[in-house]
């Protein structure tokens, strides 16, 4: 079962490749269809999955395992946690491909990236397997690279090359870690080596190693500037996958690796992540405020709300995990939906400067409704799955350090100034610009993107317990397992 | 009757779905009457609840519907919770808010917009439901933040607007300073008492009486700290004094939402709040004691500031500001009886005021400036009655123990109650001196605005007569911030109200039904309600009235609060005639400055004491709060934009690497116009030869 969803996605690219090299317009829109069905199918299977998952085993569910050459695994499984990134991965995917029905470039070839790029990315949320997992961690760049460098915009080379080199040079260090890991136990199984008891002094240089990785994936701050280019670089579809699945990876990568792991260095190092959080939640919400571009101001809010993650994750305790799993569910729904609010009137008007526009609400009112939603879910209005991740990080967080949590929440504000700052200038006022005059609403093919979105951010708002019954018992695990390595099991101490 | 309080708290939230989804249908009278019937439907059902509730058939209970975000101890559910304290505010809410409802027919009738105007309504007042049916902290919160979201949309509702654009945001923005504070609140309540439901947690207070916080270098009690957390929240959401800035500027939204949200509900929440949260206040000392101070604060600042001010709604905002100052003190003092009195009673008279206002703005084809009025009695001789009502009642006119109009009864209720507890307690004696004070600046701000728009010259003739021009003149010389202010204040009119304003009939007209009825109503509530209702919100009755679902002795305020009202019932007489003497100096004056020394009013302004200048500039605190926060916080974030990330981070990472590497200088200018696949297969050679080198490296163990 997960092989097929993981897998499935090439399917499409075996028949997209068949009509490779044809351009006339039947292929090209049989390619998208292709794209599409693929990419429906698999969200069908993942649904299926969903299903069949039985919330009340912490265990990895639907696993395989079979050797492969050289001594390691072909493993596969998930649990409460990854489940969830597997199908919010499979959900993007479609409205990704109708986002990007407009392509007119290279179709073919950008509809195979995308497909590579879901194959790549559900298999890092599978892999029971560290070297798997690597393979599929550090594959899922080269189609997201190029889908910046071919279809991005006029300064797609340098965002592209920052966020090569950022994201590999990370990347060698975790690998490094990794070969030593194996080296040192026999075995590259995650559930074998959660298990292992590393030394004290060990861990904290393979945290160092893993956090180097996975904070440049978040990205937290000061590694966060590569995400502000690549985005404003990118494709309206590419930015989705970037905010919605791609920026997943690290906060998975910390749960999945760090937590279970390195407990000593994960609590040693707690006072550094917390800085760094909340640093990149006050920091980059007021960068975000000055931004003129509106990409890169959505992009520099997703830095700020990553930032609630890795406080909700080091909080270590039911709220702050939770919390964190749900914080990056819901965002990536929130931030996909932003940029394809951008990606609405960039491709009617051909720029993304804030100034440009203004009073559009006069011309746009469905747009000016979505677009109002998502802002909110932006700001974290309770309601919206934006707030359940915020108040819950917050809560752990809260529990951990009272201060983290003081200086975090101060984001509640900031998050308000810079998203209804955006809003007021882009929707509201009069409309001054004669460009503007022409502009249409929202049609059929846009609808049919922002319509599950929609209703993903509000059902998940008003019921996130469908979210949080689903993580319960794995992260209940998580935080048991990892509270065994303290014996006086009081690793929180709420004055640091 | 679970279904029937069902019914209650989601008719609203169906309303404002069906006017916003029929609204899409160029004709908005289906929209608009779905909502308004819906309303009603709504207020009726709450006034059953609460006869039932009130009137002791009725035990306290909680419906439970779903649940909300729950994870571990951090338990919370949709629910409804039916008791007298949130039966009252069913009845103020859905009362107002239909009222409001029949009377934006008229006053936006020409609005292009009216559809989701009521949608927004239907959806603040659905938001409002759920913050005082709330039987947890989530759901207090979601309903909390759901009134700012409606009450952020109807302020911005004129979105052509600049200046209501910046006051919507100003009000989100300021209210999400107060939610930073009682999210916090929030989660320090959680840590104590490791829920957040009111049913687990109040009945609980009394084990954490003494317990204390070593916090950031001092000794805390902890439920101090709690309490004055969550009253940060309090003071956002009811703009007391330094969170209070946002309010005035809130009037850019049409009048019906001044009434509905900014004077009769949502600013009241915090009022709501801290009276729900009684157990939990009456055992932090010092939260109380800072309660009072701001409370009292607030009422004097606001009256002060209210004397001043020219635009009619401004006035009345500076009002509801300095009446909900009141509620706070007697809540701070332990009379949250007296302050939920007060709360019901001002719900009436303000929305009639604020009404009226828009009556009297509507007839003046949206001129909002009073130093452009008078004489308007005879031109709208029942909008003129029902301000006349609403002023007598809010200015607390009475005679003790014979009649008085709504505010008489809760204003000395709250006076009589911070005297009581005032003899052990000198702060509650400075809110007892401050609310006399008050209650002098009250009569005679509401009366100035009487008098300047009802009586005297009818300046808008003279004005008709000579074009726009005499507009200037009439302003205050050296004010600054008037000419602007006046661009902004006065309401758009819309459509075709707007394009004919060159040959329309400057008379100013009296409004059609749909606004006078709610008027009429509101009118009774401001006449009887303080004395209908007197002897049970704060009277001998009052024990038996006030019933809780959230403990399971059904006592709602806590024992304390008792001994206090009964103290407060043998106050001397002269405690009782303390505000009605204050208010008749304060009448006396204004008949003196601006109805017998017709004129002297204008001098004072012109003359600009430096008393009368800070008033009139709000002690400066926006001016203040601009250059601190709007203006710091802007230059902080380009400093870390441009010095900090591109200056820093990027010269020292990527560009610097880029510099020193393989891709720098021209190198990197080369390959731009090369081939990108070169990157990928570079990208994926590397991952290849390190798959290798890793499958190198686990042979070798094995």
């Amino acid at each position: 079962m997960l092989s097929l969803i993981t897998f499935s996605p090439l399917i499409g690219v075996a028949a997209a490749l068949l009509l490779r090299g044809r351009t006339d317009e039947r292929s090209l829109n049989a390619v998208r269809w292709i794209a599409l069905a693929t990419t429906l199918f698999t969200l069908a299977l993942s649904g299926l999955m969903l299903a069949q998952f039985d919330a009340g085993s912490p265990r990895y569910q639907f696993v395989e395992r079979f050797p492969l050459f050289g001594g390691f695994n072909y493993a596969m499984g998930v649990d409460g946690i990854s489940i969830l990134f597997v199908v919010l991965t499979a959900f993007l995917m479609p409205l990704c491909v109708v986002a990007s029905w407009g392509i007119k470039e290279r179709v073919t070839e950008y509809m195979i990236a995308f497909l590579v790029l879901e194959t790549l990315v559900i298999g890092v949320f599978t892999a029971l397997d560290m070297l798997l997992f690597y393979l599929f961690f550090e594959g899922g760049l080269i189609p997201m690279f190029l889908i910046i460098g071919i279809w991005g915009g006029k300064n797609r080379i340098y965002a592209a090359y920052k966020f090569f080199l950022y994201t590999l040079l990370g990347s060698i260090l975790m690998l490094g870690a990794m070969l030593y890991m194996v080296a040192l136990t026999g075995t590259s199984s995650i559930p074998a080596l959660a298990a292992y008891d590393f030394g004290r002094t060990e861990q904290l240089w393979l945290f160092a190693a893993f956090f180097a990785s996975f904070a440049v994936k978040m990205p937290m701050w000061p590694v966060h500037t590569w995400l502000p280019d690549a985005h404003v670089e990118a494709p309206t579809a590419g930015s989705v996958i970037l905010a919605g699945i791609l920026l997943k990876l690290g906060g998975y990568g910390f749960i999945r690796f760090c937590l279970p792991m390195f407990p000593d260095a994960s609590i040693a190092f707690r006072p550094l992540v917390f800085a760094l959080s909340v640093t990149a939640i006050i920091y980059t919400s007021l960068v975000a405020w000055r931004q003129t571009d509106m990409k890169k101001l959505i992009a520099y809010s997703s830095v700020a709300h990553m930032g609630f993650v890795t406080l909700g994750i080091f909080a270590v305790n039911q709220q702050g995990l939770q919390g964190a799993v749900f914080q990056m569910l819901s965002h990536g729904l929130i931030s996909g939906a932003l940029f394809l609010c951008v990606g609405v009137v960039y491709d009617r008007m051909h720029t993304r400067e804030i100034a440009f526009y203004g009073g559009l609400a006069t011309k746009m009112p469905m747009y000016a409704t979505v677009f109002l939603l998502f802002t909110m879910g932006n700001v974290g209005l309770p309601g919206t799955s934006g707030f359940v991740g915020e108040i819950l990080t917050l809560t752990g967080a809260y529990q951990a350090s009272t201060w983290t949590a003081i200086l975090a929440a101060t984001g509640v504000i900031l998050s308000a100034v810079y998203a209804l700052t955006l809003y007021r200038r882009v929707i509201y006022g009069t409309l001054q610009n004669p460009q503007l005059a022409g502009i249409a609403d929202l049609d059929r093919r846009e609808w049919i993107t922002f319509l599950p979105l929609i209703i993903g951010a509000l059902l998940l708002g008003v019921a996130p317990s469908l979210v949080t019954d689903v993580t319960a018992t794995s992260v209940d695990a998580l935080i048991a397992d990892f509270a065994s390595n303290f014996s006086d099991g009081t690793f929180n101490d709420p004055r640091i | 009757m679970e279904s029937l309080v069902t019914i209650l708290v989601f008719a609203p939230l169906l309303g404002a779905v069906l006017a916003g989804v029929l609204g899409k249908r160029g004709d908005s009278k289906p929209a608009m009457a779905v909502a308004t019937v819906l309303l009603f439907l709504s207020a009726g059902l709450s006034w059953g609840v609460f006869y039932q509730t009130a009137w002791h058939e009725l035990e306290p209970f909680v419906v439970r519907i779903a649940p909300f975000i729950s994870v571990g101890d951090f338990q919370s559910a949709w629910s409804i919770r039916v008791d007298t304290l949130s039966a009252v505010m069913l009845v103020v809410v859905t009362t107002v808010s239909a009222l409001v409802h029949l009377y934006s027919w008229g006053y936006m009738a020409e609005d292009g917009g009216r559809s989701r105007f009521f949608s927004y309504l239907s959806l603040f007042t659905f938001a409002m439901l759920m913050l005082v049916t709330a039987a947890d902290f989530m759901q207090l919160f979601f309903g909390w933040e759901g009134v700012g979201l409606a009450s952020y949309l109807l302020i911005g509702f004129w979105f052509h607007k600049p200046t209501a654009n910046a006051a919507a945001i100003k009000a989100f923005v300021v209210n999400r300073v107060g939610d930073f504070g009682f999210a916090l609140g929030i989660m320090t309540v959680f840590w104590m008492f490791g829920s957040i439901e009111f049913a687990e947690v109040l009945p609980r207070v009394g084990e954490f009486a003494r317990t204390e916080w070593a916090f950031a270098g001092a000794q805390w009690r902890a439920l101090d700290i709690a309490c004055l957390l969550l009253f940060v929240g309090a003071m956002g959401k009811s703009a007391q004094f330094f969170l209070h800035t946002w309010l005035p500027d809130a009037m850019e939204g049409p009048t019906p939402v001044s009434a509905l949200i900014h004077a009769a509900t949502m600013v009241t929440a915090g009022v709501y709040m801290v009276c729900l949260l009684a157990p939990m206040f009456e055992l932090a000392p010092q939260a109380k004691q800072i309660v009072t101070i701001i409370g009292a604060v607030t009422a004097l600042f606001a009256a002060t500031v209210g004397l001043a001010q020219n635009d009619i709604k401004r006035v009345i905002a500076y009002s509801t500001c300095s009446q909900l100052g009141y509620m706070f003190f007697a809540a701070g003092v332990g009379a949250y009886q007296a302050a939920m009195f007060h709360l019901f009673t001002h719900a009436f008279f303000k929305a009639l005021l604020f009404l009226g206002a828009g009556s009297v703005i509507h007839g003046m084809h949206h001129e909002q400036d009073m130093r452009r009025m008078g004489g308007l009695m005879r031109y709208l001789p029942l909008t003129f009655a029902a301000m006349t009502i609403g002023n007598i009642a809010i200015a607390g006119f009475g005679v003790p123990h014979v009649f008085g109009f709504a505010g008489f009864y809760s204003k000395d209720s709250i006076l009589e109650a911070a005297y009581a507890a005032g003899q052990e307690n000198p702060t509650a004696m400075f809110a007892f001196i401050v609310g006399v004070l008050v209650a002098g600046l009250t009569a005679f701000y509401s009366f100035r605005l009487a008098f300047m728009t009802f009586n005297g010259p009818a300046v808008w003739k003279h004005e008709a007569d000579a074009g726009h021009g005499l507009k200037a003149a009439a302003h205050h010389p050296d004010d600054h911030a008037t000419a602007a202010q006046n661009e902004s204040h006065s309401e758009p009119d819309v459509s075709e109200h707007g394009g004919a304003h060159g040959d329309h009939d400057h008379t100013p007209h009296e409004s059609p039904w749909t606004m006078l009825v709610p008027l009429g109503v509101l009118s009774v509530g401001a006449i009887f309600a303080g004395f209908v209702f007197h002897e049970r919100f704060f009277g001998e009755e009052q024990a038996e009235f006030w019933r809780s679902a959230m403990r399971p002795d059904r006592v709602l305020f806590p024992e304390s609060t008792s001994r206090l009202l009964e103290e407060a019932h043998h106050v001397p007489e002269w405690v009782l005639w303390s505000p009605t003497v204050a208010s008749l100096i304060g009448l006396a004056a204004a008949v003196f400055i601006y109805l017998l020394r017709r004129g002297m009013g204008a001098r004072i302004a012109a003359n600009a004491g430096p008393l009368w200048t800070f008033f009139y500039n709000k002690w400066f605190f926006d001016e203040l709060y601009h250059f601190v926060f709007v203006r710091g916080a802007a230059k902080l974030g380009e400093l870390f934009w441009k010095r900090g990330d591109r200056d820093t981070i990027d010269k020292l990472g990527p560009n610097g690497l880029a510099a020193l590497s393989y891709f720098g200088g021209r190198r990197l200018v080369r390959i731009q116009t090369g081939f990108l696949y070169h990157y990928a297969f570079v990208m994926l050679l590397g991952v290849a030869g390190l798959l290798t080198y890793a499958l190198f490296a686990f042979g070798a163990v094995e």
